[in-house]
């Protein structure tokens, strides 16, 4: 069984927006799927809002991604047969705490903040890209995760669509949430509070944003 | 109020694919329909049949054959008798008694009774020359225990005491014989003289065998032919309900020690073939209840394969296994939960259309149309089976599916 990140340890804080980079298959998304729950390490430990985590059930881990954490991936993964809304509704649905009426207006105005507005009622397939990510980001956000962890979501979007996820990420951020960016574009990256680097699984720097000023505060391994 | 989400997704799922549910849906209601179709073609035919066996024939036949050997007066004496040297009689035994036996019957017994005299003999008419039974019976008693009366094509069943040794003949054996009403035909029994026997009615009782062998005659033509005054050798029982005769039959056996068969047994043959009739029409109807369970498994298992990234999606998102799980069962229910009424109205109609299919059938030698059995028992049970074939047929592709691993679809989307 091969190692693929190994040795990390890496605190994010409340509030946050942390950036993840490194080169193609230098264990940066497996990273994240490690934070996110997906995966479980098979050694050390996770803590999600100081709870530990290696040692939940599947479904105590369903329950911890259901409510504290929110995903955005490079692909959509919107279900075409819902409309915008629908789909924002969905993990509301599944967590089953508000009723019919909460979730329709909580979704329609999480759409509406991210400039969808007049999409609510659109299946997938009729948004453009940079539209569909957004859902994404508003599906993410329907259960106030503590944390949202996203794969290259800006991977298939063009140069405005990049700007505005970003740009959202940073108000999600700034609205006492922590975001966890796994992204190749180092510009982007640099708009993050930290960027750590991944080498080999390995950390191989974290640097803060720090005006413009990027500060190793680890030394590659 | 809020929809709950598996319902919400299932119902998602089923309504956009309308191609592949209106699929599943046929093949659920093919299979229902063709079972309950089958299935009441079955027991209508069945019942049809022993229907006509049992109005053809007595419910039991008390015959003069005794279950055990009655004791000799010598063994009454000694304990033991040496017995040898005997001599065969070509007299029948008959009942003893019968007038006493038949009278203790009619205290418990729910049904009628009649006393009967059974010769065997040859007829012929003209060239032609057949093996028949003749039954002597008593026409006011006989109405109680047979529909003789009304099978009665022409003549009619009290012309019996009209004429002398008149007698009754099967419409086959009247064909057979170019005989009809008012022409005499010739009997010649086994231990006798031959007798001339005017045709006073003919009958047709639906069953070839009964049809073709089977002449009555009065009681006393009959003892005539037997030679022996008085003889009762049979007593025919026509009971309330006819399906407790093998009880019934017991108990009278048990009562006065002459054997007692009742219809079903009389008639083994025909009804052990009903019975492999049955087994290979349930075989049938298994290989159309597997049909639909295929159809239901085949769409539940292409939503799956189509669906893993919704699967992936959904797992990230939060949703358990069984939750995942319990998505793609519910629609297979929503599949089956449409196409099981839709399938009963089809058996339905299929039942209602095979009334026009006519048939000979070989047994009763007549033109019949199907009479299919319309019972609420085959809608339930075959809806049902159906439904827990769906769950089965859908719970191997969506246990699978519930199993996808998000990272391996995300990975391989990304």
């Amino acid at each position: 069984m091969a190692t693929i990140v190994n040795g990390i340890d890496l605190t994010v804080n409340k509030g946050e927006f942390l950036a993840i980079t490194g080169p193609s298959g230098s264990g940066k998304s497996s990273l994240l799927y490690l934070i996110g729950l997906l995966d479980a390490p098979t050694e050390g430990e996770i803590f999600i809002c100081g709870q530990p985590t290696s040692a939940m059930s599947d479904s105590e881990r369903s329950d911890m991604r259901l409510s504290k954490l929110g995903f955005v991936f490079q692909f959509h993964f919107l279900l075409p047969e819902f409309s915008a809304l629908e789909n924002v509704l969905l993990p509301m649905r599944t967590l089953g705490e508000l009723s019919e009426t909460e979730m329709r207006e909580k979704g329609t105005k999480l759409l509406t903040s991210l400039g969808l507005g007049d999409q609510v009622s659109r299946k997938p397939s009729q948004l453009s890209g940079g539209q569909r990510q957004r859902v994404a980001i508003a599906r993410a956000l329907a259960n106030d995760p503590a944390i949202i962890v996203a794969d290259e979501p800006t991977g298939n979007l063009d140069t405005v669509s990049t700007n505005q996820v970003f740009e959202i990420m940073r108000e999600v951020a700034n609205s006492g949430r922590t975001v966890i960016v796994v992204t190749h574009d180092v510009g982007l990256a640099a708009r993050a509070d930290r960027r750590v680097n991944v080498v080999d699984g390995k950390i191989a720097g974290i640097f803060v944003n720090d005006a413009a000023k990027k500060v190793p505060v680890a030394e590659p391994q | 109020m809020r929809t709950p989400p598996i319902l919400f997704i299932a119902w998602a799922h089923v309504t956009n694919r309308v191609r592949q549910t209106l699929i599943g849906v046929i093949g659920v209601a093919t299979g229902v329909g063709f079972t309950i179709m089958i299935s009441g073609v079955m027991e209508g035919s069945q019942r049809q049949f022993v229907g006509t066996l049992v109005d053809a024939l007595p419910h039991i036949t008390i015959t003069d054959e005794r279950l055990s050997v009655a004791l000799q007066p010598a063994e009454q004496v000694y304990g033991a008798a040496q017995r040898s040297s005997f001599t065969a009689t070509d007299k029948r035994p008959g009942i003893s008694n019968s007038n006493l036996l038949m009278g203790s019957l009619r205290n418990w017994l729910p049904g009628a009774i009649a006393p009967a005299v059974k010769v065997t003999a040859m007829i012929n008419s003209g060239s032609a020359r057949f093996g028949i039974t003749v039954t002597g019976i008593d026409p006011r008693q006989e109405e109680l225990v047979s529909k003789l009366a009304k099978q009665i094509v022409s003549g009619e069943l009290y012309g019996l005491s009209r004429g002398s040794n008149a007698v009754l003949l099967g419409q086959t054996l009247a064909t057979k014989i170019g005989a009809r009403v008012g022409s005499t035909v010739t009997i010649t029994p086994g231990t006798g003289s031959p007798i001339s026997a005017p045709v006073a009615g003919i009958y047709r009782s639906g069953v070839r065998e009964v049809d073709e062998r089977k002449v009555y005659s009065l009681m006393r033509t009959a003892q005539m032919m037997a030679g022996q005054t008085d003889l009762v050798n049979e007593m025919r029982i026509q009971l309330d309900d006819a399906f407790h005769a093998r009880e019934i039959a017991d108990r009278i056996a048990g009562q006065i020690g002459y054997r007692a068969i009742p219809w079903q047994e009389a008639n083994a043959d025909l009804l052990s073939s009903l019975k492999v009739q049955e087994k290979i029409m349930n075989v049938i109807m298994a290989a159309m209840m597997l049909a639909s369970t295929f159809a239901i498994y085949s769409i539940i298992s292409t939503i799956t394969n189509e669906k893993r990234n919704d699967i992936a999606i959904m797992k990230s998102l939060g949703m358990k296994e069984y939750f995942v799980q319990a998505i793609f069962i519910t629609e297979a229910v929503m599949i089956a939960i449409v196409g099981i009424p839709v399938g009963w109205l089809l058996g339905y109609l299929l039942c209602y259309a095979t009334t026009y299919i006519k048939y000979s059938n070989p047994i009763t030698e007549g033109v019949m149309a199907i009479a299919p059995y319309y019972s609420i028992t085959h809608y339930i049970v075959v809806g049902m089976i159906t439904l827990g074939c769906c769950l089965l047929s859908a719970f191997l592709p969506s246990r699978k599916a519930s199993h996808v691993h998000p990272v391996d679809i995300i990975r391989g989307a990304s």
